[in-house]
């Protein structure tokens, strides 16, 4: 990690140009993307949550570090695709139909992306059909699902059978998550998972990933 | 939108912080069916909601059944303890508001149950309604056009003329761009949303709403509420994800956005939840309604006894419509409140009763988070002086922030406010960003503009 330490700090610091640039002066010196990411990268964000978890950090920190290490992953994405290495987990995120509520959903979606996850979000007030799309059209491996209204709740279970009528429902693991939602609510409706808070929901995103590999 | 006088504010109407009491305040308001608000007694303001369930044509006779059982069952339970007066709060859910004549159907419901609670029992009584701000649903949302606008001002209309008595909102301006500087902590950008888009569009809203009122004689223009900025910034805070410090100076800074609603007419009482309500009523002298310990059925607050201290409705914020075991939950947080006021009313029916409780709701919470420290009557009166002070709604939001942070270095300099050493960072961080800010705000709307420009709709703000 000491030779990439500078990509380190910069993250950790949630600064992207030092980011951007720490990136690039170690591709130009010969360092492959995926030892940046695995090394160092990686690293950091773990870090970043660590820091999180124990309460040393608040989301502006979170969020600044997922951003850096975005611009990170622009200089790498390509470079991978070209070597035709895999690129992380897709995840469509979504506020349910109904439902205005956008700031949970999007620290959700932030913490996702900062944490190396590909995230498609769908915005609020999405109807079920546009999440059948979603799934159909990207194939991500995980639909979150947001509503913080008790009449807009029941739009999740609408989605999960719309996902199930299209034939879709055993391609993607779907989690749910808002202030009136439940595990036994995800549960009641055939969800694969909810989480109380956003911090949460990453580490379901990897359980639920984890599970899936196994099972495969 | 017609000519109006607008008011500027320069002087405090509540001049003595001994005089900032609860139940009353210099202009109180007669309205609805004989209720008087603010001027001398606090009563209930009771707010309810559906239990999880979809909202289709199908299910509507189901959600009217539900309100037709709320009003039942809270307005008995007020005749059983004898409440006095009591405003009940119609806060629309959003698909009540895209089909603007499912709110007027419900708003009449709910007032032809005050009205016969009022025939029968004499019970004074006002209904406050409340649709939901739906402009928000483009990005970038459009404020003062299009079709969520145009429904929007069909649900205030229907529901003025369905029977509401006082006209309320919740309004968004602003909070496209504030959700991703608070998520951020990019104080800059908290600043204009909070002092330049917010105020621009609130002034704008509650001159559409002042018109829709004088239309409808009897409906009052109440207030508004911070709820999607400030609440959500508490919230946050409460999670851990946003600093407490953080949080407690947005309140403070939301004071002024919130203010622009009495600076186009509205006379209260602003909106429970709005927490920079005393605020309010020490620049306007209007009554406020608050929520605290009794609207944790809501959502946390640490602000449980000290939000009542000035209170003039006392609120439950929003409860469900499922069965406790003494009756369902809106009627049980009827009888919650109804002692609440109870206790508050008598202590102000004995000589210096009402200060004396003001003052040990205050000292109950005042320290214990930067959130409760800049909502005590002391802290009131020193925000609300910063913003009389100041000029234009961007010089007024930087005072108020600036009125907080010496509030919260005040109290950790006298040892009364602890805070960690990650949030003793962020006070100074949040300092030295608004001594950073320029003086005037055509040049903050410049700088915003790159980083935040495609979030919001230019002319949707007169810019």
């Amino acid at each position: 990690m000491a030779q990439f330490k500078d990509l380190y700090d910069a993250i950790l610091n949630g600064d992207a140009k030092k980011v951007h640039a720490a990136t690039q002066a170690a591709l130009e010196a010969g360092a492959e993307p995926m030892t940046l990411i695995s090394e160092s990268m990686v690293p950091a964000m773990d870090e970043v949550g660590r820091l999180f978890e124990e309460e040393e950090y608040f989301v502006p920190e979170l969020l600044l570090a997922g951003r850096a290490m975005k611009s990170a992953m622009e200089l790498l994405r390509p470079l991978m695709t070209a070597a035709g290495e895999k690129l992380s987990a897709k995840v469509v995120i979504g506020t349910v139909k109904g439902d205005l509520h956008d700031i949970g959903k999007n620290i959700v979606a932030s913490m996702l992306e900062g944490s190396g996850f590909d995230v498609i979000d769908l915005g609020i007030d999405v109807a079920p059909e546009k999440f059948v799309s979603a799934v159909t059209e990207q194939e991500p491996r995980i639909v979150c699902m947001s509503a913080l209204l008790t009449v807009t709740m029941p739009a999740m279970k609408t989605t999960i059978d719309a996902l199930k009528t299209a034939g879709l429902r055993t391609r993607v693991k779907v989690m749910i998550g808002g202030a009136p939602v439940t595990m036994q609510y995800a549960k009641e409706i055939g969800a694969d998972g909810y989480s109380e808070n956003a911090s949460g929901a990453v580490g379901l995103v990897r359980n639920l990933l984890a599970g899936a590999r196994n099972s495969e | 939108m017609s000519e109006r006088a607008v008011r500027k504010y320069s002087t405090l109407a509540i001049q003595n912080q001994d005089q900032l009491l609860y139940g009353v305040c210099p202009h109180p308001l007669e309205c609805g069916l004989g209720l008087v608000i603010g001027g001398g007694s606090v009563f209930p303001e009771v707010n309810f909601t559906l239990p999880p369930m979809n909202m289709t044509d199908e299910t509507w006779p189901e959600v009217v059944a539900h309100y037709e059982q709320m009003a039942e069952q809270i307005l008995r339970r007020v005749a059983s303890l004898a409440v006095p007066g009591i405003v009940l709060e119609f806060e629309l859910l959003p698909p009540m508001t895209e089909r603007p004549e499912w709110g007027a159907e419900l708003t009449a419901l709910l007032k032809r149950h005050l009205q016969a609670y009022y025939d029968k029992h004499h019970l004074a009584a006002a209904l406050r309604v409340t649709p939901t701000d739906i402009r928000d649903r483009l990005k970038p949302p459009l404020m003062r056009t299009g079709q969520a606008w145009e429904r929007l001002n069909r649900s205030l209309e229907l529901c003025a003329e369905a029977g509401a008595d006082i006209l309320s909102i919740e309004s968004i301006g602003g909070k496209e761009v504030h959700d991703q500087a608070l998520m951020y902590g990019d104080f800059p950008g908290i600043v204009f949303a909070l002092g330049v888009l917010a105020p621009r569009d609130m002034s704008w809203l509650w001159g559409e709403m002042g018109d829709i009122c004088a239309r409808h004689p009897g409906v009052v223009p109440g207030g508004d509420s911070a709820c999607g900025f400030a609440n959500t910034a508490m919230q946050l805070a409460h999670q851990k994800m946003l600093p407490e410090v953080l949080a407690a100076v947005v309140r403070a800074m939301s004071a002024v956005r919130s203010l622009a609603a009495f600076e186009q007419g509205a006379v209260g009482p602003s909106k429970d939840c709005a927490y920079e309500g005393p605020v309010m009523k020490v620049i306007t002298g209007y009554p406020i309604s608050m929520e605290g310990k009794s609207a944790s059925c809501a959502h946390f607050s640490p602000l449980g006894n000290i939000a009542a201290a000035m209170c003039d409705l006392w609120s439950n914020e929003s409860v469900q419509n499922v069965r406790l075991l003494s009756g369902n939950a809106p009627e049980v947080f009827t009888e919650l409140l109804t002692y609440d006021c109870r206790l508050m009313n008598t202590a102000a029916a004995s000589e210096g009763g009402a200060l004396q409780m003001r003052n040990w709701m205050t000292v109950s919470d005042e320290w214990l988070s930067p959130q409760a420290a800049v909502l005590s009557p002391d802290a009131t009166m020193k925000i609300a002086t910063a913003i009389v002070g100041a000029d234009t709604p961007y010089h007024r939001t930087l005072a108020a922030g600036r009125a907080a942070v010496e509030i919260l270095k005040s109290g950790v300099a006298q040892e009364k406010l602890h805070l960690s050493r990650k949030e003793q960072q962020w006070l100074t961080r949040i300092e030295d960003a608004l001594d950073a800010l320029p003086k005037e705000e055509e040049a903050l709307i410049h700088d915003m503009e790159a980083q935040y420009g495609s979030l919001y709709d230019k002319q949707s703000y007169g810019l």
